[in-house]
């Protein structure tokens, strides 16, 4: 089995586009779907739950009023700013990290951690496709945890149902989600835009999958909305010796097939769908080895 | 007055949104725009920015005198985050794990630990123009959070702008919890997608529970749906302004420049929807 994730520095690039589309090309993968601050996988292939998982992540600070006498010295140990005073001494759950400070240094014992639930996973089929996705609790900090346990129960779903490939769309970023959607990943595919804030996003992104070590390759979606900035990418690429994977032409058919969220190689004409069947056929020699990249 | 931009999603324009709000606003007020999507900043680009200050965002990391250390266990069993293990060697510290937040030192009985910051990223502050300060963050690369490189920035706030634009990191999380405080508006930019209404829902709740008045600015709009449109209504939540789907938009947004200053009905547009804000807030 082999793991295979696809990530852009921004979201907005078209990951999920692409994903979703090879998804449905790749038929014995299943989807893990790793932007669960956004999860959008499930949508596109009207997926049903069969399971849901809650998932504990942080551990927050809560105060006993009864016992707390208002010392103070908790606000002053914490150091994410997270104890605030409003009369009596709160802690504000958003910015606590649950990090046990405040707990062993209130001499009146007034404060202990509790479990909060950060946010929920599922595991959801639909016809064609088995799909895990995540949603964080709005406000939450521990998405690379939740990350992890995503792609957690997808290893197992692949295992016990004989699926060569995960299928990972990754969170957006080069934070800790990011990170946890291509650590230990066989391959990683980098979506970008010839914009120049794209371009800037893509170098962040290339160092950090670099910064892990991962193989990887780069499509360019909708390189012809401005052919210049394409080249420039393409010869960053060169110059780095950076394989590029695919170009994906600007497309109307795309938007109409994001309205009615649908992957678009569904629409097999389209000249979208075409240059993706390109770049799945790319991918396949790639996992069998016939390629280097 | 403090306006935070927020979408749930990347991409959606939130970047294009801001830029152009603080060009426009910065021609009849003083304003500052910040940067908080320190993972991946763009407002720059924009602009021909003279940075004037820098500095650097810290983490105080632990540091274990292995002399003194007397392999207690205390650090490893009181680190909440499994960021520090004691070896027969002695103790050792996960930098990509600990959160500096100091619980280890506290506990060490013998005084083995001490602290030396470590830079997770900086903070760079600039002058666009004369009525248009910026600022920006950026986290290092393999670091995993950006939330205090947000919480160093938004200390820079310029108390004498009259408007403050906060561009912050796309999503729902703790980056954005962050970026929110103390903001007294926040607009929700999206696009008319079932992806687009799935996300502004999630960026509505969490506005929502913060208590932080908000309105909609929708981009690429599209007249083929009205889902954006009907979940404002059911909500009532205002619809500031519609940028409709254009190439040329979309060109000019690549090539690194302002549309506003192309099309110069937007700005008169970008102002109406600072007055309603104003209205909004009172
Ligand atoms: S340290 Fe304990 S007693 Fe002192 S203010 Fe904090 S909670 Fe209250
Ligand atoms: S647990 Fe840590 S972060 Fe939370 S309030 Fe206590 S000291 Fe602050
Ligand atoms: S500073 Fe905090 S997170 Fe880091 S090792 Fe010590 S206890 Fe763990
Ligand atoms: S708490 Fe101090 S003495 Fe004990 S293992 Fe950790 S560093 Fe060593």
């Amino acid at each position: 089995m082999k793991q295979i994730a696809i990530v852009s520095g921004k979201g907005g690039t078209g990951k999920t586009t692409l994903s979703s589309s090879l998804g449905i090309l790749f038929d014995n993968a299943i989807l893990a779907d790793c932007d669960v601050d956004a999860a959008n996988l499930n949508l596109m292939f009207n997926s049903k739950v069969l399971e849901k998982h809650e998932y504990y992540g942080g551990k927050k600070a809560i105060i006993d009023h009864e016992k707390c006498n208002n010392c103070g010295i908790c606000k002053k140990i914490c150091r994410f700013e997270a104890i605030v005073f409003d009369g009596s001494y709160k802690v504000d759950p958003y910015a606590c990290e649950g990090c046990n400070a405040c707990v062993i240094s209130c001499p009146q014992n007034a404060i202990k951690l509790e479990e909060s639930l950060s946010g929920k996973f599922y595991y959801s089929t639909s016809e064609t496709k088995n799909i895990v996705h995540g949603n964080l609790t709005p406000g939450e900090e521990t998405s690379g945890g939740l990350v992890a346990e995503v792609r957690k129960l997808a290893i197992e779903k692949a295992k016990s149902l004989k699926k060569e490939i995960v299928l990972i769309d990754g969170a957006p970023g080069i934070g800790c989600p990011a990170t946890s959607s291509i650590a230990a990943t066989y391959f990683v595919i980098i979506v970008t835009e010839p914009t120049s804030s794209g371009i800037h996003d893509l170098k962040r992104i290339i160092d950090t999958v670099r910064h892990f070590k991962r193989d990887f390759a780069i499509v360019i979606n909708k390189y012809d909305i401005n052919e210049k900035i394409s080249k420039e990418i393409e010869s960053f690429c060169q110059k780095e010796n950076i394989p590029i994977l695919g170009k994906i032409p600007f497309d109307e058919t795309v938007e109409n097939a994001i309205l009615e969220s649908k992957p678009i190689v569904i629409f097999k004409d389209s000249k979208a769908a075409k240059a993706i069947m390109e770049i799945y056929k790319k991918l396949i020699k790639i996992i069998k080895k016939e390629e280097k990249v | 007055m403090k306006i935070a931009i927020l979408s749930g999603k990347g991409g959606t324009g939130k970047t294009t949104i801001s830029t152009n709000l603080a060009w426009t606003l910065s021609k009849i007020k003083s304003v500052q725009l910040l940067d908080t999507d320190v993972e991946e900043p763009n407002d720059h680009i924009f602009f021909d920015i003279s940075f004037t200050h820098e500095e650097n965002v810290e983490l105080l990391l632990p540091v274990v005198d292995n002399n003194t250390c007397i392999r207690c266990g205390e650090c490893s069993k009181n680190c909440q985050f499994g960021a520090i293990s004691v070896f027969e060697s002695g103790a050792m510290v996960f930098e990509s794990l600990c959160h500096g937040c100091g619980v280890c030192k506290m506990v060490c009985p013998v005084n083995a630990i001490t602290e030396n910051p470590k830079s997770i990223g900086k903070i760079m502050l600039g002058k666009i123009n004369e009525n248009l300060k910026f600022g920006m963050g950026l986290l290092n690369i393999g670091e995993p959070s950006g939330v205090k490189i947000i919480r160093q920035l938004k200390k820079h706030i310029d108390n004498s702008a009259e408007i403050v634009i906060i561009d912050s990191q796309p999503g729902s999380s703790c980056p954005v919890v962050e970026t929110l405080r103390n903001v007294d508006f926040a607009i929700l930019v999206t696009e008319p997608t079932t992806f687009g209404l799935h996300d502004l829902k999630l960026a509505f709740e969490l506005v929502s529970e913060m208590n932080i008045p908000s309105g909609i600015i929708i981009n690429r709009d599209s007249s083929k749906t009205k889902i954006i449109d009907d979940f404002a209504a059911e909500k009532g939540i205002p619809i500031l302004m519609r940028v409709p789907f254009e190439r040329k938009i979309a060109k000019i947004y690549s090539e690194g420049k302002l549309f506003t200053e192309y099309f110069p009905d937007y700005q008169e547009k970008f102002i109406a929807v600072y007055e309603t804000i104003k209205e909004l807030v009172k």
